[in-house]
């Protein structure tokens, strides 16, 4: 019989092994019981590890991850060219444009400012993986009272825990009337939502729910006296709609 | 609508990336890096290769970038071996939570090469290719993988562990 190795025994367990070698090694294990029971650890170290892992073949891939990105730009340079350049939010725009671009005119999918505004600050912070935010949810209320100060008013952090989203964080943006509160929340799947909330030009009035669909990302906005709202996420109208109303609900008790 | 093939691999791309990183959402960013390295080199594919090997190149590129960055975590999470070791200590079977938690106390090259082997299937001369060692090399991390990681997750284990220290 030929000398076992570490090695025959590791091809052994995961089924490797030439079938010329298996006789030499079953008749080995029958003989050293203290590999028998290494190979059957290891075994079951196998089956735990798939059964832990193969869930995630049924799970359904994120929208984020289907498609291929039309132009290849990398995130920084994505955002550069939203941010610096005040492009269109559309076709060159990589991942943010992919996919069925739904025929919707560029010109005609322009929604007012703020929607706007809100589509780009989504599509530049969402797909972010290190940096998503400045402050983590894990400082809610620091986070809450630094934007508060900020914008000058008492801002409140919506909870959509009840709807599958989670808190991430926030972070401070600038925007054309100044400062912005930007709030990031994520679902178990990694969807992500934002709140854009912005101190609104001129007198103090209200609007009613308004939807822009600035390519892939969906916004509802509105305006609540000095403050504008707007809520984004690559996700139906529909689903976004339910959101939207439980945002608009808590800030308005 | 037909997929491309790159997107048919997703899912197995996202249980590897899972098990890789454990939290959800920086798997899937692992993913989306990936993805997106893919289709900017898809030219240098070569057609009828095998794509999955190949993504998993990718992936173990990004990977051993982001890895990097992240040295120091590791290195603070090995500290920590001591809760894993408490909570490891009821029942003869392993757990499969324990499982999740115990596989990020491996060193990342040795997680890499025992989930490409056990979870993915992938064969030893496959997993060399993928993350660029010799078979060797790919063999001795396998056997230290699964030893730690039985020491880990058995009570025989914790005893002999606890005796190293």
């Amino acid at each position: 019989m030929n000398r076992i190795t570490e090695t025959d025994l590791q091809a052994y367990v995961d089924g490797m092994l030439p079938d010329s070698a298996l006789a030499d090694v079953e008749s080995h294990l029958a003989a050293t019981p203290e590999d028998a029971e290494r190979v059957r650890a290891w075994r079951e170290l196998n089956s735990v590890l798939r059964s832990t892992f193969n869930p995630v073949l049924d799970e359904q891939v994120p929208e984020r991850l289907l498609g291929r990105p039309r132009q290849r730009l990398h995130r920084h340079a994505l955002a550069a060219s939203l941010v610096g350049i005040g492009i269109a939010v559309g076709a060159t725009t990589g991942w943010f444009a992919r996919g069925a671009l739904s025929g919707i005119p560029l010109a005609g999918s322009v929604a007012p400012g703020i929607a706007r505004q809100a589509a780009i600050a989504h599509a530049v912070y969402s797909p972010e993986v290190r940096h998503p935010v400045e402050v983590g949810a894990d400082q809610q209320e620091h986070l809450v009272r630094w934007l508060s100060k900020r914008l000058g008013t008492d801002l409140r952090c919506p909870k959509l825990s009840a709807l599958g989203y989670e808190l991430v964080g926030g972070r401070l943006l600038s925007g054309p009337n100044g400062p912005v509160a930007h709030f990031m929340f994520q679902d178990t799947r990694g969807g992500r939502l934002t709140l854009y909330v912005s101190v609104q030009k001129g007198e103090s009035r209200q609007t009613a729910f308004h939807f822009a669909q600035e390519d892939k990302v969906a916004v509802f906005y509105w305006i609540d006296g000095s403050y504008g709202y707007a809520l984004s996420g690559e996700i139906s109208h529909d689903a976004l709609l339910r959101v939207a109303d439980v945002v608009y609900k808590q800030l308005n008790p | 609508m037909d997929n491309h093939p790159i997107e048919q691999h997703i899912p197995r791309l996202r249980r590897y990336a899972r098990a890789l990183v454990r939290d959800r959402y920086a798997a899937d960013d692992l993913v989306q890096d990936t993805l997106e390295r893919a289709w900017n080199k898809l030219h240098l594919w070569r057609q009828g290769s095998d794509m999955r090997a190949w993504l998993f190149t990718i992936m173990h590129n990004v990977f051993v970038n982001q890895a990097r960055s992240r040295r120091q975590e590791v290195e603070r999470s090995m500290e920590e071996m001591p809760v894993v070791a408490v909570r490891g200590h009821q029942g003869q079977e392993l757990e499969l939570l324990d499982m999740d938690r115990a596989l990020q106390m491996l060193p990342p090259d040795h997680r890499e090469v025992l989930l490409l082997v056990a979870v993915e299937e992938l064969s030893y001369e496959e997993t060399s290719q993928a993350l660029g060692v010799p078979i060797g090399t790919v063999m001795s991390r396998l056997s230290r993988a699964r030893e730690r990681l039985r020491m880990l997750t058995s009570p025989q284990g914790m005893t002999s562990l606890k005796v190293v220290k």
